[in-house]
C-alpha cells in the first residue's frame, strides 16, 4: 500500500467558475474517495417565494442558473400552469421548445470549451465559445437578452419572433452546423484529447441506475432517459431519439452532448417548419390552488419542479432539484480509483453548476 | 392539470415502502419539504417515467429514519432537509451535522421558529 494523503481540491479552482470543495484521499497518485463539501453560495431563492407574488418568482426562477436560465422559467410556469389548468397556445409552446433548445446548443458549446480549458488546449476552447456567441446573438435579437431572457410567463411568452427572423435563425445554426461538426471532430479524433477522456471516470450503467444519475451523464452510461419523450411543449410533435452511448467514460458523455448539439439543431429546424401562427400566451385571472411536479430536460439533465399554491398570490413552496444536485453522486463515483490529474477533467465532465445546485 | 401519483404513508412506513420501490427498479428522483402544519416530505421516485411520490406529514419533533441505508445518495436530499427545514432524521450515512450549507440563520426554512 502506498502513502496516504489528503488533498484539498478547491472551493476555488482554475477548472471551477464556482465554489465546491472535495477532500480527495490518495493513495500515491491514484484517488481512493472524494468526500463533498458545498454551500459557499447558497442563495435561499426558495424562501424568496415569501417575499415575491406567483408572477414575480418567474423572474427568480430564471436567474437560479446563468445557462438553463430560459428552461427555469418555463419549468417553473409549467408547474403553475398545471395547478391553474391554463393551456399554453401552440405557438407559445413551440416558441418556448426553440429558446430551450437553443439553451442546449449554448450550454454544451459552453461546457466543450471549459473542457478544452480543462486539458490545456486553449484554441479549442476559443472556437467553441466564438460558436457560442452566435446563439448568444441570437438570443438577443429574440429576446432582448443574452442570458437573462424574461420572455417565459405563466400562460405562455411574452414575445414573438416574426417568420423572417425564424428563417434567419435557421440559416444561421446551418452554417453553423458546418462549423460545429469541423469543431467537434477535433474533440472527437484528436489523440491527445481521446488520450485524456478514453476510459476515463468509467460509470456503469448499474453503477448510474443505482446512483440516480440523469441527463448525459446517464445516458452515455448506456440509460435511454430524457424527459423530452414525454412529449412537453411542443416535443409532441417533433422526431427524435434520445441519444446514448454505452462506454459510460468521459468520452461518450463528451460524445453524447456534441450530438445533442446536432439533436437541437434538427428539432429547431423542424419547430420552424410546424410552428402555426397564433396568440403566443393566454391571460387569466385567480391565484394557483394545488399543488404540482414538473420534469423537464434540462442540457444537464432532468430537472424537478415542485409548486404548492394556496389560492392567494403568494406560493406555500417553489423546490427545483437541479440536474447537479442528482449527479454529484455519480461524480464521486467516477473519482474513485482515477489519477489525480484527471480529478478536473471528471468534474467537469458533470458539467456542473453549483449555482444550480445552491438555488 | 395531470395526474399526480402521490400516495400518504406515516413516518415509521418510508422503510418498508422504500425496500417495496427500490426492489422494483425505481430509481430516488429527490426528496422535497414544505411546511404544512408540521413538516410535509415528498419522497419521489421513478421507473421508465413512471413518477411516484411518497408523501409523509409529521410534526417537528417526529424523528423519521434515513433511507441511506436503501439509497446511500439521499444524504445530500436527507441533511438539507436537516439543516434548512429542522426536520430530525435518523442515522443519516453521511451526516454533516449543520455543515453542508455555511447559513446565518439556523434552519431558516422552518416556520415553526416564526410561529413562537
Amino acid at each position: 500500500m502506498g502513502e496516504r494523503t489528503v488533498i484539498p481540491f478547491g472551493p476555488h479552482h482554475p477548472v471551477l467558475p464556482e465554489p465546491i470543495h472535495l477532500d480527495l484521499v490518495l493513495e500515491d497518485e491514484k484517488v481512493i474517495e472524494a468526500i463533498p463539501q458545498i454551500g459557499y453560495v447558497h442563495r435561499g431563492l426558495e424562501k424568496l417565494v415569501e417575499k415575491r407574488d406567483f408572477k414575480q418568482y418567474t423572474y427568480i426562477a430564471e436567474r437560479i442558473c446563468g445557462i438553463c436560465s430560459f428552461m427555469h422559467g418555463m419549468g417553473y410556469c409549467m408547474s403553475v400552469e398545471s395547478i391553474m389548468g391554463l393551456e399554453v397556445p401552440e405557438r407559445g409552446q413551440f416558441l418556448r421548445t426553440i429558446w430551450a433548445e437553443l439553451s442546449r446548443i449554448h450550454s454544451h458549446l459552453l461546457w466543450l470549451g471549459l473542457t478544452a480549458d480543462a486539458f490545456g488546449f486553449e484554441s479549442l476552447f476559443m472556437h467553441s465559445w466564438r460558436l457560442r456567441e452566435k446563439v448568444l446573438d441570437l438570443f438577443e435579437e429574440t429576446t432582448g437578452g443574452r442570458v437573462i431572457f424574461s420572455v417565459c410567463d405563466v400562460g405562455g411568452v411574452r414575445k414573438d419572433i416574426d417568420a423572417e427572423t425564424l428563417k434567419k435563425m435557421v440559416d444561421v445554426l446551418t452554417g453553423m452546423d458546418k462549423e460545429i461538426r469541423e469543431l467537434t471532430q477535433v474533440f472527437l479524433n484528436d489523440a491527445t484529447v481521446k488520450s485524456r477522456t478514453v476510459g476515463v471516470g468509467v460509470l456503469s450503467k448499474e453503477k448510474a441506475q443505482e446512483l440516480g444519475a440523469v441527463g448525459p451523464m446517464a445516458r452515455a452510461s448506456g440509460i435511454n432517459t430524457d424527459m423530452r419523450t414525454q412529449g412537453y411543449a411542443a416535443y409532441k410533435h417533433l422526431k427524435f431519439e434520445p441519444i446514448v452511448a454505452t462506454q459510460g467514460d468521459s468520452y461518450a458523455r463528451m460524445d453524447v452532448r456534441i450530438n445533442e448539439i446536432f439533436q437541437a439543431i434538427d428539432l429547431i429546424r423542424q419547430c420552424v417548419e410546424l410552428i402555426p401562427e397564433g396568440e403566443v400566451i393566454t391571460k387569466f385571472k385567480g391565484n394557483p390552488d394545488g399543488e404540482y411536479f414538473t420534469r423537464l430536460e434540462q442540457p444537464r439533465g432532468e430537472v424537478i419542479y415542485y409548486v404548492k399554491g394556496n389560492g392567494t398570490s403568494f406560493l406555500d413552496r417553489v423546490r427545483v432539484r437541479t440536474p447537479t444536485f442528482a449527479n454529484l453522486p455519480a461524480l464521486l463515483e467516477t473519482l474513485k480509483n482515477c489519477d489525480l490529474a484527471d480529478v478536473p477533467i471528471l468534474i467537469l465532465t458533470i458539467d456542473p453548476c453549483i449555482s444550480c445546485t445552491e438555488r | 392539470m395531470g395526474e399526480q401519483n402521490i400516495r400518504k404513508i406515516s413516518s415509521d412506513q418510508i422503510l418498508a415502502e422504500t425496500i417495496s420501490l427500490k426492489s422494483a427498479g425505481y430509481r430516488l428522483v429527490a426528496i422535497s419539504c414544505t411546511n404544512k402544519d408540521g413538516l410535509e416530505l415528498s419522497y419521489s421516485f421513478d421507473k421508465d417515467y413512471d413518477f411516484i411520490n411518497l408523501r409523509i406529514n409529521m410534526d417537528y419533533d417526529t424523528e423519521i429514519e434515513s433511507i441511506t441505508c436503501i439509497y446511500h445518495y439521499a444524504f445530500l436530499y436527507e441533511n438539507e432537509i436537516a439543516e434548512l427545514f429542522g426536520a430530525k432524521i435518523k442515522n443519516i450515512a453521511v451526516d454533516f451535522k449543520d455543515k453542508l450549507y455555511r447559513l446565518s440563520v439556523k434552519t431558516p426554512f422552518n416556520m415553526k421558529k416564526e410561529e413562537e
